[in-house]
């Protein structure tokens, strides 16, 4: 008899908060549904790689503690992203690196050491039900499996190749934001604008999966005297969005798909691992590109 | 019409009105092959074109567009008819924003055509236009910590059906039982932009 599942994985500890992600659900926009997915992408996709799954399977995504896992059956699992102590059955193992789990071995994914967020890959993938077409658990519109709650116990799917990858691991992320100017930089001051490229600010400790805060000059509004908002318009992710209070928010994977505070600059894609490992405390800087 | 830019990979193209939404919005799905766009996301004011192959040629074909093409009369979508009981906690005060009687509130909410321009708020949460200018709804000083699913509802030019429990500070005329939000359905959304949408009594 085959079992609908080549096994599962018992939640033990589920730290701050652990959510299964995979790369989102694109395409929805239009019907007010989030992008969601893992927020930094190239650790998921390593992590996949190193546990022979296609780069886009459900792993898990740690914040800051850490997660205690048991796994229902003999697998693979690699740890990403964060880096963090990893143990199995109370042995010291690799982070970054395929490793073997027996059947019901206890896995620790520790505290995070540097960044916020490590993946969990197991062999297989987490095999949730996918909501429109993907298993990524999504804070804001509550699309997909919730965070992951003490006992739960999540179905794995079959491996996929029975070679594991080996791969460098790669260098830590740096602490600067490129922004490529606009839609709407002309809300803001010829000085906000100016200000702009090399300015520091400090991660906000209500950063979340929705946004990333951050405190610092604030960026002036040129039209002071216009009382109402911008009618709202599409957001796309890394959009940096500028309350009336100045203090600019990026918008990360699980932001809403409208929004009605001026987009004065957008991310560039390959620094949206910056905003998923910064720590609150942390000190980034503005780059203009564009 | 004419489009700003977005990042490296995005347009926002900018429209007059929430009409002329309505009639991009179409114009642009129609050309969803040559755009080749990830999203296409419609607004009050506006439509992004988020994740474009070839930002530049999406361009051109945006410029080429004019406003007297898509201002048209609304788009040929589908159509929905939604039963409501208009039983809302807010009629009252509708009626109060109008100066009418609440029997005459949801005569015009019954009789009024819409079309939903936008989604946004949550999946599913379409914003449906068709109201006269005249007769915009404020939304409430507190906004409820809790709306049921199903609640018809009110405010500024739009009127739309919460998809799921949520907080919201929407005026609540009414309720139906018809489901606007089923994730597990094709398509997800009864009420996507560009359904024509008619209220009513259930």
């Amino acid at each position: 008899m085959r079992e609908a599942h080549a096994g599962w994985l018992e939640v033990l500890d589920p730290g701050a908060l652990t959510t299964v992600q995979d790369l989102g659900r694109p395409g929805w926009a239009h019907l007010g549904v989030p992008r969601s997915g893992a927020l930094d992408q190239p650790a998921l996709r390593l992590a996949n790689r190193l546990v022979g799954n296609r780069e886009g399977a459900a792993c898990l995504e740690t914040t800051l503690t850490g997660a205690v896992l048991r796994s229902g059956a003999t697998t693979t699992l690699a740890v990403t992203g964060a880096g963090c102590g990893v143990r199995v059955d109370g042995r010291p193992a690799s982070w970054g690196a395929a490793v073997p789990v027996p059947a019901g071995a206890e896995v620790r994914v520790g505290p995070a050491l540097d960044g916020v967020r490590s993946y969990v890959a197991l062999a297989g993938g987490i095999d949730v039900a996918p909501v429109l077409g993907s298993r990524s658990s999504d804070v804001l519109s509550g699309l997909g499996p919730g965070p992951v709650a003490l006992g739960d116990r999540l179905p794995l799917g079959r491996p996929g190749r029975a070679s594991y990858g080996i791969e460098a691991v790669p260098v830590p992320r740096g602490d600067r934001l490129r922004i490529v100017l606009g839609p709407r930089a002309d809300w803001f001051t010829a000085a906000a604008l100016a200000g702009l490229d090399g300015a520091s600010y400090e991660v906000a400790a209500d950063s979340n999966r929705i946004g990333l805060r951050l405190t610092g000059l604030p960026i002036e509004r040129e039209r002071v005297e216009v009382p109402e908002e911008l009618p709202s318009e599409g957001m796309v992710l890394g959009a940096v969005q500028v309350p009336p209070s100045g203090q600019p928010v990026v918008f990360l994977h699980d932001h809403p798909t409208t929004g009605g505070y001026p987009v004065v600059g957008v991310l560039v894609d390959e620094d949206l691992p910056v905003c998923a490992q910064a720590r609150p405390g942390d000190r980034l800087t503005l780059r203009v590109v564009g | 019409m004419q489009a700003r830019r977005v990042g490296r990979d995005g347009l926002l193209v900018e429209c007059a009105s929430v009409t002329e939404v309505a009639g991009a919005y179409a114009a642009l799905r129609a050309r969803e092959a040559d755009l080749r766009a990830i999203d296409i996301v419609p607004a009050a004011r506006t439509v992004l074109l988020d994740g474009l192959a070839d930002r530049d040629a999406a361009l051109e074909l945006v410029v080429a567009l004019t406003p007297a093409r898509v201002d048209g009369p609304a788009p040929d979508g589908a159509e929905v008819e939604v039963p409501v009981r208009y039983d809302g906690p807010d009629l009252e005060e509708v009626a109060r924003q109008w100066q009418v009687t609440s029997a005459e509130v949801t005569r015009i909410h019954r009789e009024t055509e819409y079309v939903v321009a936008f989604c946004g708020f949550a999946p599913g949460f379409a914003y449906c236009t068709g109201l006269p200018a005249h007769l915009g709804v404020q939304r409430r000083q507190d906004p409820r910590p809790r709306v049921p699913a199903g609640a018809v509802a009110l405010a500024g030019e739009f009127t739309s059906v919460y998809p799921s429990s949520s907080p919201g500070g929407w005026q609540l005329i009414g309720s139906t039982a018809l489901p606007v939000w089923r994730p597990e359905a094709d398509p997800p959304a009864l009420l996507a932009p560009g359904t024509r949408v008619r209220f009513v009594d259930a």
